[in-house]
């Protein structure tokens, strides 16, 4: 076990783990804790091995090595990839230095970015569009063409829209791991590099949308689902049936009764429950194929439930959390 | 004139077979290592000599090699960067060209050390034909029993090979050498775990620039304390300098660690002064990526002492007045030169270099040169200056591997000491139109 301390919160978890996973593991055991603490995260997953370190979102800064060697490190530290040694100090959102890092990193993110939210599909449930919310300038500098690609088509399911793309390699990363065999990866290097098959090729093989689920922004999208509706006039439900290939617990997006988009279920930290098979993903669009077990919760903050009908019980528990915050404030 | 312990023997003819190199004291160091030391007798003599890497970073090699995990039944490798990609820097070329024999000796004598069976010479691509020269003194040396089995009769085997890159400047950074090395893309990895834990196909790796290698063998017969004694401090014995740019006589020159930056540039021994009389503008010390230095920083310190050619000494004052040793990529700039074009050019090699894992480095290496594009096409705005210095400050240290920082002290040493020259450049679009490369907007003002 080890003692690590971020942003003057104390925590013991076991060896090994990094200090995002600690960050998280202290929000979710305290509420009071604020949730920014957790560095935010655009290339990391916990579901999937060797993920991380690629876009330096989730810099933190270490002021205190461990309990042995006390040294800070010299430089911010990508923390999904630093373990934690017992007494280290780290700070996240209580140092200036590192939200002006990340200021950077989002901006270097955000000047080939299209920015074409009002026609993306990702819109409403894309993790950039968060990121630059909540750190990006409200103007950019970049004053040059924004880089472009040829459009490649990889199959039936699945649209691609390369200039999207923030290369956090999640998507390799599931082809490598949850899939038989990998046919698409990086070509080229530097901003020329791209996410590509190598010669035009579908991705197609029965675990393969779900790198739609792991794309953080709209690179990725639902070719199902393409210009259906904006995500925030569904109604996300939790569903599930008997299926042979995967757990076929998903979350169905209605629109009246028609099922629009079924994709993984995914908590907290945007990452999914569970990988679900192409079966339950695009075939399976009537509501009779499911046996629904009642809304989904959607946090109050996400623009998703603004037209969304929250439990009555949670919204109590999310209401109480504030008032308890503003009372320890004072 | 300063000792010489690495390229004494350049100018012998034939000194590349195996069978000249022998006639001038060759591999003498495999002999006494293999047959009257042990592994750890070698690397306390090369802890002792207080040899530092040769590449660039200047890590102590004896500590280094301490660090090279042992666990038993695993295989361990030395891997010689010969990925010299650095602009300015072509010391290694020179040697490997010269004396093969030289690398190959310190790659046994090193390889016995570390208890390596297999090491790699990975060499970029475009130096093929030096690849050639190395695969053919390999052979000889296989011939004459020096590699192979039983290597003289002792029980220490061991195999070398040559492996030629494909010619990328991120592979020279240790962990994206090794990647390519096993055949996949040239990706830096991801530290912890370093190389001496989990370096080659996971197993514990050393790897070494090619001069650092080379300078095992005189460490070995020599004696690590005598070595030491040359050079000032904790930078110790020769090093190899590549010396380029507007001076008289550019080439490869050894020198003891510790010579005055003046007398390098102005002794006839080596760079023989500026060309055509013209005085000294600039210094980039050691390989494009370290901070350009201004004439008057770069022979004195900030304190007004005279800077030598050591670790310490040019890392003095930090970037705001210092700079690094580097690799020894040494190139001069004379008082023509516009130090906005050159780094341009610097800025559109980085952005070309770059390998596009990790965010500020992918994006912010062709922002910058987007930027400087713009200065020197003479639309630049006011603003840029500030832009371009915010850019850098966000790409350095927030970067997977060094090629950020390399990218970025260039364009933050050209801000921090040429200022005015930006100014220039973006105040008068007028004056710079049509003028030639080799002129800067100084001396336009001055005609």
């Amino acid at each position: 076990m080890a003692k690590v301390t971020i942003d003057g919160h104390t925590i013991e978890v076991p060896d090994g783990t990094t200090i995002l996973q600690a960050a998280r593991m202290l929000v979710d055991k305290d509420k009071m804790v604020d949730a920014k603490v957790a560095p935010p995260t655009m290339c990391y997953y916990s579901k999937l091995k060797t993920s991380g370190g690629y876009c330096r979102t989730c810099i933190v800064k270490v002021t205190k090595g461990s309990e042995k060697d006390p040294r800070p490190m010299p430089k911010p530290v990508a923390s999904c990839r630093t373990k934690v040694m017992d007494g280290m100090e780290g700070v996240n959102i209580t140092s200036p230095e590192v939200i002006e890092a990340r200021k950077g990193v989002v901006e270097f993110l955000l000047i080939n970015h299209p920015l074409d939210c009002p026609i993306c599909d990702q819109a409403g449930e894309c993790h950039l569009q968060d990121l630059g919310y909540e750190h990006g300038l409200s103007k950019t500098r970049y004053d040059f063409p924004r880089r472009t690609f040829n459009q490649i088509d990889i199959g039936p399911y699945i649209k691609m829209h390369m200039t999207r793309c923030i290369m956090c390699f999640r998507c390799v990363k599931v082809a490598d791991q949850i899939t038989d065999y990998r046919v698409h990866g990086m070509l080229n290097r530097g901003d020329a590099s791209e996410i590509s098959t190598y010669i035009q090729k579908a991705i197609d093989n029965d675990f393969s949308g779900n790198i739609i689920d792991v794309c953080p922004v709209g690179a990725l999208t639902d070719r199902t689902f393409r210009f259906k509706s904006r995500v925030w006039f569904t109604k996300p439900v939790d569903a599930h049936r008997n299926c042979t290939k995967c757990s076929g617990k998903v979350a169905l997006w209605l629109k009246g009764n028609d099922i629009l988009r079924v994709t993984g279920r995914k908590d907290q930290w945007g990452e999914v429950e569970e990988f679900i098979c192409n079966e339950c993903r695009f075939e399976k669009k009537d509501v009779k194929d499911w046996t629904i077990e009642g809304p989904r919760h959607i946090d109050r903050h996400s623009v998703i439930s603004a037209n969304h009908y929250e439990s009555l019980a949670s919204l109590k528990l999310d209401i109480g959390k504030q008032q308890k915050a503003l009372s320890t404030k004072k | 004139m300063g000792k010489k312990l690495l390229i004494h023997n350049d100018k012998v003819p034939n000194i590349h077979t195996l069978q000249v190199y022998r006639e001038h004291g060759g591999y003498a160091s495999v002999e006494k290592a293999l047959k009257s030391m042990t592994p750890n007798d070698v690397v306390e003599e090369v802890k002792k000599s207080g040899l530092r890497g040769r590449g660039g970073a200047g890590f102590p090699t004896g500590m280094k090699w301490s660090f090279l995990a042992k666990p038993e039944g695993v295989e361990r490798y030395l891997v010689c960067n010969a990925d010299e990609s650095e602009p300015g820097t072509f010391k290694d070329r020179y040697l490997m060209e010269k004396i093969p024999h030289a690398l190959i000796e310190g790659m046994i004598t090193s390889s016995y050390a570390l208890g390596a069976k297999t090491s790699y010479i990975y060499i970029r691509g475009e130096y093929f034909y030096v690849a050639r020269i190395l695969e053919k003194a390999i052979e000889e040396a296989y011939a004459a029993g020096l590699l192979g089995k039983n290597i003289l009769g002792t029980d220490f085997s061991h195999d070398c090979y040559v492996q030629v890159g494909g010619g990328a400047y991120i592979c020279g950074e240790e962990t994206a050498l090794l990647e390519s090395l096993e055949g996949k893309r040239g990706n830096p990895r991801i530290k912890p775990p370093f190389p001496a834990i989990a370096g080659l196909y996971g197993c514990p790796t050393v790897v070494n620039n090619v001069e650092t290698i080379a300078a095992v063998c005189p460490i070995v017969m020599m004696g690590g304390d005598e070595y030491a004694k040359i050079g000032v401090g904790r930078s110790t014995g020769t090093k190899l300098i590549s010396a380029s740019g507007h001076i008289n006589k550019p080439g490869v020159y050894e020198i003891e660690l510790g010579l005055p930056v003046e007398e390098f540039i102005y002794s006839d021994e080596y760079c023989g002064g500026i060309i055509n009389g013209r005085k000294l503008k600039a210094v980039i010390a050691g390989g494009s990526s370290v901070p350009i230095l201004p004439a008057e920083l770069i022979l004195k310190n900030d304190k007004g002492e005279p800077r030598l050619m050591t670790y310490e000494s040019l890392s003095e004052g930090g970037f705001a007045t210092g700079t690094m040793l580097g690799s020894g990529g040494f190139m001069v700039y004379d008082e023509t030169t516009s130090i906005v074009k050159n780094l341009y050019t610097l800025a559109r090699f980085y952005h070309h270099e770059s390998c596009g894992q990790c965010s500020p480095c992918r994006e912010g290496t062709g922002w910058m040169e987007k930027i400087l594009h713009r200065i020197v096409e003479g639309h630049g705005k006011p603003s840029d200056i500030d832009l371009l210095w915010d850019i850098q400050r966000k790409i350095e240290g927030n970067t997977i591997c060094p090629l950020g920082d390399a990218a970025a002290w260039p364009v933050a040493s050209a801000i921090r000491h040429f200022r005015a020259e930006f100014e220039e450049y973006i105040n008068n679009p007028s004056k710079i139109k049509d003028v030639k490369h080799y002129y800067s907007v100084n001396q336009l003002a001055g005609a």
